[in-house]
């Protein structure tokens, strides 16, 4: 069975500059899959090829087997949600949802009965008479996420969906549109620049750095089994140990071996996750000096001062294991993690 | 406090330079006497008079053509040509400064280059060189007007309207003109009310018979023969109409228009 969507070897240069550089990946029908990076990675212009926007230099667009790369935006199966929204100021929320529907000629009867329904969806109903200059940011948002919806698209693509909505808006909204997502079956393929936001909302994620696919996997694989030192910097909070990698794991800089994972020869960075380091000793052993302290609620962070890194290691402990051990700044204590939980990789 | 009343006394005597002169003008129209030296009453007959004069009345009239039709052309032109600069100046590369060209060319300059230009084509003049010449000049106020709501516009809803399935001639029409509508419309107006009160440029491509006498050539002509209370009176309806429309033009663009 062919892939739902298969991106094959898709470039896209911009002068000099490759902004998507021989880029392969397949996404599944009704996964709701991440684009994630940082500004200049290429994401954007990726979902902007996807959309129509952008002309591909080279390579292929297949929606089930069907290559779309030279089909214009109006007539494809796709909608994107603006990052700015961009909804028609001089049209009310109902005229913005209407467009699309009669773009496609539909029965007046029929388009009116497919607003009112996505506007129940998105708990606008009672807003349908007002223009975008009288809505808040969330509204707005939902306008742009209704009128994209209505259209049935086969995919739905979001350009950095909440990037515009204050912090706690943003929490309750990524929860929505997962929801929404899985209420209405449709691909969702997003861009963003925050590894929370797709951890938390994705199903599978794609890590792009220089035009380049990195990684791509489930959150979970992406989180715990990152292929590169870059890929394990940018998603969550990594401990770096820089040293050189040998037969046993990594010599660090203050002679301590740590054991890892995997296996690599050379200079090398050993890297553990903040969660995984606990206090005593390990298979992996390390004194230090606590230098700070972050009280988070639910748990602690602790920074401790070391021999093996210039940056002082971060690690997580839930509140009451802190409690019971009643820390404070200047005490020795000694950390511990296990082999499992390192990977080398190359400096 | 000193300073405040100084100020106030300057703003006044500004103020007072600007529109005594209007005001005198405008109240001796009413003046039935009709001397500039003695009030004698409140009348209307002046305005009256007007109506019986076939040559103003006829002024009027093209007067009426050459602003409708230049205004218009203009817009539709002045519309087209702001948007195609907004997208090339988007992708890099202006022409700027030869659209604008005509603002500020001298009027004078720019009207002997349309009369040589109109007799080496050996076009007969009249209303409609006035027409072409004033759609030179109105065009470029339309662009200008145009272009500066066009700095604030966001383009997104341009693809957002093809990735909702419309085609591009439908985006045009449903999204780009309506949301620059008000900035149109704005143009439109400022084009008419320059129309209606240019003299120099009408007075050199008129051609040479009265048929194509525009009301400011017309009111030229009657003023060598001293100002009339008609001529008052006509001043004062061309200055309303220009006032009404400029008026318009700045509540419907908030913007602003830019400086003559």
């Amino acid at each position: 069975m062919t892939p739902f969507l298969q991106i094959r070897n898709l470039s896209k240069a911009f002068g000099p500059v490759m902004a998507v550089d021989d880029l392969s990946l397949d996404i599944g029908d009704c996964e709701f899959f991440a684009l994630l990076g940082a500004s200049g990675s290429g994401k954007t212009t990726l979902l902007r090829m996807l959309a129509g926007f952008e002309a591909p230099g080279g390579g292929q667009i297949l929606l089930e087997g069907r290559d779309i790369a030279q089909v214009p935006p109006n007539q494809r199966p796709v909608n994107l949600m603006f990052q700015s929204y961009a909804l028609f100021p001089h049209m009310t929320v109902r005229a913005n949802i209407a467009y699309g529907l009669e773009m496609e000629r539909l029965p007046r009867a029929e388009i009116a009965a497919r607003v009112d329904d996505i506007l129940a969806v998105v708990e606008l109903a009672d807003l349908a008479g007002r223009k975008p200059d009288q809505l808040s940011g969330g509204q707005k948002q939902r306008v742009a996420l209704a009128r994209a919806l209505v259209k049935r698209p086969r995919i739905l693509l979001l350009d950095e969906p909440l990037g515009a909505l204050d912090k706690k808006l943003r929490g309750a909204m990524q929860l929505e549109l997962k929801r929404l997502q899985h209420e209405v079956g449709i691909t969702f393929v997003m861009v963003t620049h925050d590894q929370e936001e797709a951890l938390v909302m994705a199903d599978r994620i794609a890590i792009l750095k220089d035009g380049k696919l990195l990684q791509s996997g489930t959150p979970r694989e992406v989180y715990e089994c990152p292929q590169s030192r870059f890929a394990a910097d940018f998603i969550g909070v990594m401990n770096f140990f820089p040293g050189k990698a040998e037969a046993g794991g990594l010599r660090a800089a203050d002679g301590s071996l740590f054991r890892a994972g995997n296996r690599f020869e050379g200079a090398a960075v050993a890297a553990v996750r903040p969660e995984r380091i606990h206090l005593g000793a390990g298979e992996n052993t390390l004194p230090g000096v606590v230098a700070a302290m972050a009280y988070q609620g639910l748990d602690l962070q602790l920074h401790v001062q070391t021999g093996a890194a210039a940056k002082p290691v971060t690690i997580r402990l839930t509140a009451d294991v802190a409690e019971a051990q009643n820390l404070r700044i200047g005490d020795a204590v000694v950390l511990g993690w296990a082999a499992k939980d390192t990977r080398i990789f190359p400096a | 406090m000193h300073d405040r009343a100084l100020m106030l006394a300057i703003l006044g005597g500004v103020f007072a330079f600007l529109y005594i002169p209007i005001s005198v003008l405008v109240a001796l129209s009413f003046n039935e006497g009709g001397l500039p030296t003695a009030w004698t009453g409140f009348s209307l007959k002046w305005y009256g008079a007007l109506w019986q004069s076939p040559d103003i009345l006829h002024a009027a009239l093209n007067t009426l053509i050459v602003g409708l039709i230049s205004a218009g052309v203009a817009t539709v032109l002045g519309t087209f040509l702001a948007i195609g600069m907004e997208i090339r100046r988007r992708k890099g590369g202006a022409l700027e400064a030869l659209v604008f060209a005509p603002m500020i060319i001298p009027d004078v300059v720019l009207a002997i280059a349309l009369l040589s230009f109109f007799s080496l084509l050996k076009v007969p003049m009249g209303l409609h060189t006035i027409i072409a010449a004033h759609v030179v000049f109105n065009l470029a106020f339309v662009c200008a007007v145009v272009r500066a709501r066009l700095k604030s516009f966001d383009w997104a809803i341009v693809e957002a309207s093809a990735d909702l399935g419309a085609a591009a001639s439908v985006t045009y029409r449903r999204i780009v003109l309506p949301v620059l509508a008000p900035a149109i419309m704005a143009g439109g107006l400022l084009a008419f009310t320059l129309s209606v009160d240019e003299f120099i440029i009408a007075f050199f491509t008129a051609g040479a018979g009265r048929g194509s006498t525009t009301l400011p050539m017309q009111i030229y002509a009657m003023i060598r023969f001293g100002v009339t209370p008609e001529i008052n009176a006509l001043a004062t309806l061309v200055m309303a109409v220009s006032v009404t429309a400029l008026a318009l033009a700045q509540r419907l663009n908030k913007g602003g228009l830019p400086g003559q």
